[in-house]
């Protein structure tokens, strides 16, 4: 295995108490708006997708010990530099060393507005009909691929049920690859938490999740 | 008064210098990628303003107050909740695909991205750092009861809990049960009272209005 995610948290043990935080806090440093910016208006010129930019941050080998914007950062300039669009001896030198590259697009200020607006929706017509429906008992593979995936570790290899039918969706395990879209089925399925932390567990909690059809399997 | 203790902590003093060297960071790859004509710094402004002043919580409250006056608009929401939300004029980026999950007596929904931040922006704003930490992804999927006390939210035994993994491009609104005692409000009143955190099912609504903060 070559690809090492270090982001899928859910159901580990050890990460101590939640910290509430009150509503107007956005912000902890004043660097953290800019690195919002950089990473939103980076990801609008198109020289790479929303999957690939979630796999540049969750490969990152300290993602542990970051900050969310620092995550965001640190996956930034490991796009730029794959891309040969910055490297990192422009960001230590403080300015452009090399000639740019070209870019599909620059977002401009007055586009902002409109672009956040439409977003990016991920909904893609297939011909394929849905091979799963409603109330149908559905089981997740077990299988870990070598490469970014949606399915939580927690959720591998466990039988729960179809809740509802989303449509065919952009294909993130295909998308953050470069492989093209590959739209696929996604269902929302759901679990008894007795099916997923043992019969130990509060008779009166399920889980729910999102799962593309490649990673699910009658049952 | 906070000088005077970093004067003598090493812990502040150390990430003090940590955050001094990303702020440099962040500075240099600003101009880099401006100069490399990349990003248009008035975009990065626009961008901030946005999300600072014009997408926050107080959209998800105009959803949710609208729900609980009007039959029509709650049954629409929760039939097709990126159309509804989209009546009140917000759509878009990180809410492509909303889905609208109404707690009642009986249910309880709370929502989480165990894999990254995902989170219903247009609705909600950006994330808080508790959503995108670890103890929030890591322990709300195996023991939301225990978290969502640590938020001081205490929930019947028999009220079922339902937690949503964000691991598509759906993203998901709650929409808290309507305190008792608030017949008089009006729809803005109502909105008012609705928090973020209630919103993403850490907290209940009560008869306070809340701060919203700047």
């Amino acid at each position: 295995m070559s690809y090492v995610t270090r982001a899928d948290l859910g159901g580990q043990e050890g990460h101590g108490a939640v910290v509430p935080e009150p509503e107007g806090e956005l912000f902890h440093a004043d660097w953290e708006p800019r690195a919002l910016a950089l990473t939103l208006a980076m990801g609008a010129t198109g020289c790479w997708n929303l999957d690939q930019s979630r796999a540049a941050r969750e490969t990152l080998p300290d993602y542990a010990r970051l900050t969310y914007y620092q995550i965001w950062i640190a996956a930034l300039e490991r796009l730029l530099a794959e891309r040969g669009l910055a490297g990192a001896d422009e960001i230590a030198a403080g300015r452009a060393l090399h000639a740019p590259a070209r870019v599909p697009r620059v977002l401009g200020a007055d586009q902002v507005a409109a672009a956040l607006a439409r977003g990016a929706p991920t909904a893609r017509p297939v011909a394929a009909p849905a091979r799963f429906a409603v109330g149908q008992r559905v089981r997740t593979t077990a299988a870990v691929p070598d490469h970014h995936t949606r399915l939580p570790g927690y959720l591998r290899g466990r039988v729960g049920t179809v809740e509802s039918v989303h449509g065919a969706h952009v294909f993130a395990d295909a998308h953050a690859r470069g492989a093209g879209e590959d739209p696929r089925w996604l269902y929302t399925v759901v679990f008894d938490a007795r099916a997923l932390w043992g019969p130990g567990a509060d008779p009166r909690h399920r889980v729910s999740f999102d799962a593309w059809e490649p990673y699910l399997e009658s049952a | 008064m906070a000088h005077a203790r970093d004067d003598h902590d090493h812990h502040d003093d150390h990430d003090h210098s940590a955050l001094d060297e990303t702020e440099l960071r962040v500075r240099a790859l600003e101009t880099v990628l401006v100069q490399k004509g990349y990003v248009d710094p008035a975009a990065l402004d626009a961008l901030i303003d946005t999300y600072t002043t014009r997408i926050g919580p107080q959209n998800g409250a105009r959803v949710v107050a609208r729900a609980w006056v009007d039959p029509d608009y709650r049954a629409r929401l929760l039939a097709d909740a990126t159309a509804a939300i989209a009546e009140l004029g917000y759509s878009g980026r990180q809410g492509e695909h909303m889905v609208a999950v109404e707690n009642t007596p009986a249910r309880h929904n709370v929502v989480v991205c165990t894999l990254c931040s995902c989170y219903p922006w247009p609705v909600l704003g950006l994330p808080p750092t508790w959503y995108k930490s670890a103890p929030y992804r890591s322990r709300v999927v195996r023991d939301p009861r225990g978290v969502l006390a640590e938020f001081g939210v205490v929930l019947p035994p028999e009220t079922e809990i339902r937690v949503w993994d964000s691991t598509a491009e759906v993203r998901y609104l709650v929409i808290p049960q309507r305190p008792a005692g608030t017949a008089a409000l009006s729809e803005a009143q109502l909105a008012d009272l609705v928090s973020r955190d209630a919103m993403i099912g850490t907290a209940l609504v009560g008869t306070t209005p809340v701060r919203r903060g700047a």
